[in-house]
């Protein structure tokens, strides 16, 4: 594996400091996404709805990584696909670069896509295991390029060099790799048409911890070379601290805290946050054995029938009468640190002792 | 302390249409009484493998085992488990020693209610009634935590979320109160909330019990909370063994090194890139036959290619298969 050292694969087009272009990128408000699903009987006509997404919003600055942090089934991944519409949102706004995207008709968004850009989780299902590494990463220059075979494959090898794969591995098929190269091949595809957005679901949840390493130095890499704009999801927190500039925790369909990552980390201020970072267990046996658990008693309760009020007082221990009766919004606790909980002040009355 | 269980030089392969995959190439190791033992190692690094090798539950074919012993001690006699008959082996299994398997939903009978699999176990190795058996399950639900027990023994795996159903596979393996409990990955498929009740629930049962636990895990954060002691696995060998804080306060193996910087870790400085381990494990379909690590290993010189290292213990409790000496940073 070549590593990336190699110069900028596009000359003239490196920002020297991804932070001096501010702005938010892509603003998110008040988006919601519903799913309905069939009772336990078919043809019984009584439909549920599961919230898989519910009133979340959220922005993300130029060149800047949000990291979304939540459980299984909190709506994290629902939440990266509707951003991208890939899952039509049920309702909310979804603004890129200031143009609202949400309205837009099927043929505008598809010459917005090259802008915009996925990669998944299961790096091998999500590739043709009948295409070769070429046509995989080529496919997308061939729908939205009018380029010449020549300089496709030239533009080819310069995204294989970038993420770190041989160029003798264009002619592999995505059987022949493992998991982080196929990964690779993924990152490649995403970002052969030059996007300036890209959201990662999970993209390292399936490797093994060395190649994880791998993996993330990789997108920290591009990161500053091309200034590219990261919606990473993930629920490995340590893995969202390494990567992220602002973190979004979210729990069944809600964001509960959003702040910068040092905040987030130093001075969490909802208590499923608190119980969240102090149930990631630390690789130093030291610290394991001398630092104090936040234990949640329970699990996440159903989607299709979430609690009332606050989403997390069946589990939360400083639950309140409020919290049963009525949903908390997201306030500003301290600048740019986002708290959805009733109790939550600059007093600390939201900490749990 | 005592020894439970000691494996010796156990090879396991597997014949396969495209070869012989050399699965385990001779791994020793042992667990003492009321130990618990962390297995880590990466996908494929042998640690399932070897526990399933212990207890026959390889199918063969395709697997092999071609040579070693795995000397279970119980009041005053050893029996090698490697030799032990289908029969023998079955009052073995779940009697002496309980197994947790990663996947609750399929490790668990899909058409059998959650009561009758857990009762089954204290009918065939204890002689219960039925009777007797269902007032012990009531008990060993509760004991591990599943809420309304009397009522959701009647129930079905497929009712029971994921923290649930590892309570419910967690309960069959302590219903005979074995004495040695080998868990391989329970936790992973778990949200961390979740895993950290079950963490809890294991070592309060490892307490009461006075159980020997091998938890087999690629979490080096569970492993460090979790373990006495830490045997680490790479392509079908352990390159090192220590108590637990000589092993992440003074790695002597590049690669359990390599392994302990590629973890992020929330009380990490984090602007700092991560150290990864360049390359890929080897194929074991063609092992090398010298050190399995020297591809990737940043210590290596001439004699790691000539052969492979053998067990090397460098402290007490401390083994180590490496040529190199990280410490005075030359060769042994």
């Amino acid at each position: 594996m070549t590593p990336l050292n190699s110069p900028p694969a596009f000359p003239g087009r490196e920002y020297p400091e991804a932070e001096k272009l501010a702005g938010p990128l892509i603003r998110v408000e008040n988006l919601s996404k519903y799913f309905t699903v069939s009772g336990n009987f078919p043809f019984s006509g009584r439909k549920k709805i599961v919230k898989a997404v519910d009133g979340v919003s959220f922005s993300i600055a130029r060149g800047r990584t949000l990291g979304v942090v939540g459980e299984s089934g909190c709506g994290k991944s629902t939440t990266g696909r509707a951003v991208l519409r890939l899952h039509e949102p049920t309702s909310g706004r979804i603004f890129y670069n200031n143009a609202e995207i949400t309205g837009l008709d099927i043929g505008t968004l598809r010459r917005m896509r090259p802008k915009m850009q996925i990669v998944f989780q299961d790096s091998y299902d999500s590739l043709n295991p009948r295409h070769s590494v070429a046509a995989i990463i080529c496919e997308p220059l061939k729908i939205h390029t009018c380029q010449t075979t020549l300089q496709m494959k030239k533009r080819m090898y310069e995204i294989m060099d970038l993420v770190g794969l041989n160029p003798n591995h264009a002619v592999r098929y995505p059987h022949e790799f493992s998991g982080g190269q196929r990964q690779r091949i993924n990152i490649a595809r995403a970002l052969v048409l030059e996007p300036e957005f890209v959201v990662c679901d999970e993209p390292i949840s399936a490797l093994d911890v060395s190649i994880q390493a791998q993996v993330v130095n990789l997108f920290k890499d591009l990161q500053r070379k091309l200034g590219l704009t990261l919606l990473f999801i993930a629920h490995d927190l340590s893995m969202v601290k390494h990567i992220s500039h602002e973190v979004a925790v979210m729990y069944l369909g809600n964001i509960m805290e959003t702040a910068s990552r040092e905040a987030i980390f130093s001075m969490p201020l909802h208590p499923y946050t608190q119980a969240l970072i102090s149930a990631v267990p630390i690789p130093s046996p030291r610290l394991e054995r001398s630092r104090k658990r936040i234990q949640l008693e329970g699990e996440v309760p159903s989607p299709v029938n979430p609690p009332l009020g606050c989403v997390f007082h069946t589990r939360c221990p400083i639950a309140r009468k409020i919290c049963r009766e009525k949903k908390p919004c997201s306030r500003e606790i301290f600048p740019r640190h986002y708290a959805a909980c009733h109790l939550a002040d600059d007093k600390g009355t939201s900490i749990i002792s | 302390m005592e020894n439970l269980l000691e494996v010796k030089n156990l090879t396991t392969r597997f014949h396969t249409f495209d070869g012989i995959v050399h699965a385990l190439n001779g791994v020793t190791f042992h667990v003492g009484k009321g130990e618990i033992l962390a297995v880590v190692g990466e996908s494929g690094s042998g640690k399932s493998v070897a526990m399933m090798s212990i207890l026959g539950l390889l199918p063969s074919p395709p697997a092999t085992i071609d040579a070693g012993s795995a000397k279970l001690f119980t009041k005053d006699t050893a029996v090698d488990l490697l030799t032990l008959s289908k029969a023998e082996m079955n009052r073995v299994r779940g009697r002496q020693i309980g197994f947790i398997f990663q996947d609750a939903l399929s490790a668990l009978n899909p058409v059998m209610t959650v009561g009758s699999q857990i009762s089954e176990t204290l009918v065939r190795h204890l002689d219960f009634s039925w009777g007797r058996a269902r007032t012990r399950t009531i008990e060993l639900m509760n004991q591990v935590g599943i809420p309304g027990a009397a009522q959701r023994l009647n129930q079905y795996p497929h009712q029971f979320s994921g923290g649930m159903r590892q309570r419910v596979m967690i309960a069959l393996a302590a219903a005979c109160r074995p004495r040695l409990l080998i868990a391989d990955e329970p936790t992973t498929a778990l949200d961390v909330t979740v895993q950290a009740q079950i963490l809890e629930l294991v070592l309060r049962l490892q307490r009461e019990m006075d159980l020997s636990l091998i938890w087999i895990t690629h979490d080096l954060g569970v492993v460090a909370g979790l373990a006495d002691r830490v045997l680490v696995m790479y392509a079908g060998r352990p390159v090192e063994t220590a108590p637990v804080d000589t092993l992440y306060d003074h790695p002597l193996h590049p690669y359990t090194r390599g392994l302990l910087r590629a973890v992020p870790s929330l009380d990490r400085d984090t602007k700092a890139p991560l150290e990864s381990i360049e390359g890929l494990p080897p194929d074991l379909l063609s092992p090398p036959c010298h050190c399995q690590f020297a591809w990737r290993c940043p210590c290596v010189f001439d004699r790691c290619w000539q052969d492979n290292p053998p067990y090397l213990e460098v402290a007490p409790g401390h083994i180590v298969t490496c040529f190199y000496d990280l410490d005075n940073g030359r060769p042994h």
